[in-house]
């Protein structure tokens, strides 16, 4: 297919704007640019037709079964885009007065309330942009909070090594080093080793619960006793949240600081990747440590406030803002009951499909039950029939799914990682599992027919080491 | 030519002075490489620590020193092409180190290859 | 009362039977029994009709202007038509970051035009997916330029506010070091800047837009950090850079700006977009996702994520930055809008905000008691200084309708995280409001101001 630039056509353009005489710039020679900018120049036929044409190569959440593991591929409720859309929101200037933008601040106040209930937490900053960020946000909001107290000497984070990389590369981020904990083969935390590895220098832990096996870690009470008793503090990384909301709170389970990923558990689309919102919460004394610009309830009406003992901030405003009135509008819709729900049926999903690929003679990376997701380990054809995860996923595309998360976790060999979200139907669930039921006959009768698949895409297997070797990041006229 | 345990060959073309390159075993492992990064000459390197890396489209691999010394060059060829490591892993080298002091343990060939079996 | 589940209750009833348990309690039979939570506080749920009610109401308690004379950092400009009806398109809200790349193309090669359309506006060779906004791309560009024995960075002290606290706030456990170029006549000060040497100064940060709306002469800035081999990081407004000399006009190794002007609402403050572009041999220092051509097996034409090795993903507590979820549908906002603008519907959108801009100046310097305090080397934004109060035309013209320029007082000071503004500002017994104009300002609503400021 055409990029758009080579659609551009001399002359073509849309009639937008008033005319405007080009002399009225009077700005000195030095302040102008001398070459214009080489913008495609088209009708808004072609712009309207270029971009229906790539959606069509585009699979989204609408499209069909988008079983992503760790990344919570639910349905995007159609109403929250829309609510996102009233200009009541969308028209707001950030450096409105403060009683000009009740509406936004009351909606954050009250996200933060509804969210510090699930939770457990006292407070929550909606700046992060993402879940990273708010990482990044959570690690800052640790160090402030150590070197308040003059605990200069805290400077190590402890990591389980089955952990999403955005943890260790955010601790770096914040200064601080990453100590590597060993889990073991269900993903558990090390309890032995964790207690050898903290001390005086512990500035905290990072933990996702349930973690990236889709097991929930059943010393989790030890595990942030251990930290909390060497004088540190937990963070828990929000990414596996949505099989437990409402059932168990972090804040319960000893975490002092959450980040949630509001485009994972709250529904928010993830946009071909953002924008997300990465909120950050934490307990009493970690409040004043929240990033600058935060909602307060002054009685009458609210107000952004500053603390002398912020972090400060990691962005401009107030956050993505949009973002977090989708995860409200789900909230609201959802209720305590609904989210209930949402959790138990997510949960109840990935058994049913666990169980169901178990009878298909697939083995899983662990037994029993599991949360929200599981990994299934497809070593065996790999050594019997020489069919990788890889195949096995791109066979998948020309069955209208989206493949599972690839060789994720590291821990498990030939891993696809699974996560059917609770907003898929049992047909869908049983239908899938005939489809991943006839391709693992098929790599045992015809390997080579998924060695070459795709097959009905608009591309099949692109050459990624070239595209390294030779980055090509931009259009290039001959 | 000797190895490491952390698979580099190393081969001392003067009593102090040696090339540092990948093992055929680890760059198999680590499949077609994309980029190397390499210190720069008149770096100081440490026996056991990382002076570089190498990566594949989904990896990224360390690579340590076998030895103590001085960086004397770099092979410029390989920063432009790494695939020239995959081609022809032991006779490309990386980089030359001179002053060469102390060194990790080294394997010879025989000893390498059965410690390769045996992390298998 | 509400959920999302395509499952009745009875159907999941027999899939737990299916599993062999009878309650989904059993579900969580792993947890321990201490921490299961026993009630959820929350309110009961609701109906769409029943939340786009309180969602309407809540919008209600906001005040929506039509007539907007503020920037500062988001801008009010037209949005084509065919900006909102593209990205409304399911399939591009709902997808994922583009990992696997033969049911994705859509989405890469949109990224791959976005990049270009960076490329072209910057005149750089390289930018990356995009990032979450200008002042966090920012602090990304200054991660970029880290380079041995090269600890230290001069930051224009007139960028944005929120700019340079998130710059400081990012690096605040690093070991760089971080002076500001001060303020001199509403610029910053060049010759100071000239006075400066060492060769441990690893990069100098300058936006070509300042707050105050002045133009600075980054080619200037980039000639003497070029002298002192330290890299130049540009900030570049996106509409004026139809304009304005490009960052590789000005010989800038790094670009980084808000793409917020590019079809983005004002929307409370976010999701705006960050854009990064930069030299070539910067390329393995890029944060985030970059999207690559290449080719299939077959030799078609073909988009990838590629140089994923630099990122968090792979790399771990070694990545350059930790980013992963960046703005895409935002990035692709910018790229309908780039595209239905071209080449001079971008151009016209800048003349007329100039035009605006300063036929206003004009106007409001001609009132007596009103000055505008800085020269006329600006774009469309400009700082005027009266006797009256700020708070009082800010009051008088919400009155009427109309969002005044941003009273620099100390209400705003607070807003924007700052501790003092321009030398001349805090000097000065008058008060200070930045303007600011775009192609949305009719002609009508600049004599309405006018006549509404004679009137003060």
């Amino acid at each position: 297919m055409k990029l758009i630039f080579e659609r551009s056509q001399a002359g073509r353009k849309l009639s937008l704007l008033p005319e405007v005489d080009p002399k009225s710039c009077q700005l000195p020679e030095k302040f102008r640019r001398a070459e214009h900018i080489r913008l495609p120049e088209l009708s808004e036929t072609e712009i309207s037709r270029h971009y229906s044409a790539l959606e069509r190569r585009v699979f989204g959440v609408n499209q069909g079964f988008f079983p992503l593991g760790s990344c919570t591929m639910k349905y995007n409720p159609k109403i929250n885009d829309e609510l996102a859309s009233l200009p009541s929101f969308t028209g707001v200037h950030p450096l409105q007065r403060s009683q000009e933008i009740q509406g936004c601040l009351k909606l954050l106040a009250r996200l933060e309330e509804r969210l510090c209930k699930l939770l457990a937490m006292d407070a929550m900053t909606f700046q992060p942009a993402a879940g990273a960020h708010g990482e990044f946000t959570a690690l800052l909001m640790m160090k402030a909070y150590h070197l308040s107290r003059g605990d200069e000497k805290r400077n190590k984070i402890l990591i389980p090594d089955a952990a999403h990389g955005t943890n260790p590369a955010s601790a770096a981020m914040a200064g601080f080093k990453v100590v590597n904990v060993p889990s073991d083969a269900k993903g558990y935390v090390d309890l032995e080793a964790l207690k050898s590895l903290v001390g005086e220098d512990t500035a905290g832990l990072m933990l996702t619960n349930p973690n990236t096996l889709g097991l929930f870690d059943p010393n989790i009470e030890a595990i942030t006793e251990t930290i909390h008793a060497a004088g540190g503090l937990n963070y828990y990384d929000g990414a596996n949240l949505n099989p437990i909301m409402g059932q168990v709170r972090p804040g319960d389970m000893g975490f002092d600081l959450v980040h949630l990923n509001l485009h994972k558990t709250f529904s928010t689309p993830h946009g071909g990747g953002g924008p997300g919102s990465g909120p950050v919460g934490c307990v009493e004394i970690l409040k004043p440590f929240l990033p600058q610009g935060q909602p307060i309830d002054c009685g009458d009406a609210y107000e952004l406030a500053n603390s002398s003992k912020s972090i400060g901030t990691v962005r401009s405003f107030y956050g993505n803002f949009l973002v977090v009135l989708r995860a409200f509008a789900y909230v609201e819709l959802l209720g305590a009951e609904g989210i209930r729900e949402a959790s138990e049926t997510a949960v109840l999903n990935a058994n049913y499909l666990q169980e169901g690929m178990r009878a298909a003679g697939f083995q899983t990376a662990h037994e029993g039950a599991c949360m929200h997701e599981f990994v299934l380990s497809l070593a065996d054809l790999k050594k019997n029939y020489g069919v990788s995860a890889l195949d096995f996923a791109k066979a998948l595309q020309d069955e209208g799914m989206h493949p599972p998360t690839m060789y994720f976790p590291l821990i498990v060999s030939e891993a696809l990682m699974v996560e059917p979200t609770e907003t898929e139907s049992p047909e869908m669930l049983d239908h899938v599992i005939e489809v991943f039921t006839r391709l693992r006959k098929l790599a045992e009768t015809n390997p080579e027919a998924l060695k070459s698949t795709p097959k009905t895409t608009v591309i099949s297997r692109p050459d990624e080491v070239e595209a390294a070797r030779h980055p090509i990041v931009q259009y290039q006229e001959d | 030519m000797k190895y490491t345990k952390s698979h580099e060959w190393v081969d001392f073309i003067e009593e102090k002075k040696v090339r540092i390159g990948l093992s055929a075993h680890a760059v198999h492992q680590l499949g077609e490489l994309v980029f190397v990064n390499l210190p720069e000459v008149d770096d100081e390197l440490e026996a056991g620590e990382s002076f570089g890396d190498a990566e594949s489209i989904k990896a990224v691999s360390d690579i340590y020193s076998p030895v103590s010394g001085r960086v004397s060059a770099v092979n410029e060829e390989v920063l432009d092409n790494p695939a020239l490591v995959n081609e022809a892993p032991e006779s490309t080298w990386l980089i030359e180190v001179e002053e060469v002091s102390e060194n990790e343990e080294l394997l010879d060939e025989a000893e390498y290859k059965s410690f390769c079996e045996s992390e298998a | 009362m509400g959920n999302y589940l395509p499952s009745t209750p009875a159907e999941r009833h027999a899939m737990l039977e299916r599993l062999g348990l009878q309650s989904m309690d059993q579900l969580y039979r792993d947890l321990p029994k201490s921490l299961r939570l026993k009630h959820l506080d929350l309110p009961e749920g609701k109906s769409e009709l029943e939340l786009r009610e309180e969602l309407e109401s809540l919008g209600e308690e906001n005040r929506v202007y039509k007539k907007i004379f503020r920037g500062a950092g988001a801008y009010h400009h037209y949005i084509p038509a065919i900006v909102n009806q593209v990205t409304s398109k399911e399939s591009f809200i709902t997808a994922y970051t583009p990992y696997q790349a033969e049911i994705s193309q859509g989405v890469l090669q949109s990224i791959f035009e976005y990049q270009t359309m960076i490329c072209r506006i910057t005149g750089l060779e390289m930018a990356n997916a995009s990032l979450y906004d200008g002042a966090s791309a920012l602090a990304e560009a200054i991660t970029m330029c880290r380079a041995r024995k090269k600890n230290r960075f001069l930051l224009a002290e007139a960028f944005h506010p929120m700019y340079l606290e998130t710059v400081l706030t990012y690096f605040k456990h690093d070991d760089l070091q971080f002076e500001y170029i001060p303020l001199k006549d509403g610029h910053s000060d060049l010759d100071w800047l000239e006075a400066q040497t060492g060769d441990d100064i690893a990069a100098i940060a300058m936006p070509q837009l300042n707050f105050y709306g002045q133009i600075e002469d980054c080619a200037r800035v980039a000639k003497f950090a070029h002298a002192i081999k330290a890299k130049m990081i540009m900030g570049v407004h996106p509409i004026a850079a139809a304009l304005l000399p490009s960052a590789a006009e000005c010989a800038a190794d790094i670009a980084v700006g808000e793409g917020q002007p590019l079809g983005l609402p004002l929307s409370f403050g976010g999701p705006y977009l960050g854009f990064l572009a930069c030299k070539g041999d910067l390329i393995r220092q890029i944060p985030g996702r970059i999207v690559g051509e290449t080719t299939d097996k077959e030799g078609r034409r073909a988009f990838v994520l590629t140089l994923q090795a630099r990122e968090q993903h792979i790399r771990r507590e070694k990545a350059g930055s930790n980013i992963c979820t960046n703005q895409a549908l935002c990035a692709l906002r910018a790229s309908v809008y780039l595209a239905a603008m071209g080449p001079d519907g971008l151009e016209a959108a800048a003349l007329h905000s100039y035009e605006k801009a300063h036929r206003f100046a004009k106007a409001i310097s001609e009132i007596p008691g009103f000055e505008v305090l800085y020269g006329p080397e600006f774009f469309n934004e400009f700082v005027v200084i009266s006797e009256k109060s700020s708070e009082e035309i800010e009051n008088k013209l919400a009155k009427r309708g109309i969002l005044s320029g941003l009273p620099l007082n100390t209400s705003y000071k607070q807003r924007l995280g700052l501790e003092h503004f321009s030398p001349e500002i805090e000097a000065s017994e008058k008060t200070a409001m930045l303007w600011c104009l775009t192609e949305m300002n009719s002609d009508e609503q600049i004599d309405e101001v006018i006549s509404i400021l004679k009137e003060a």
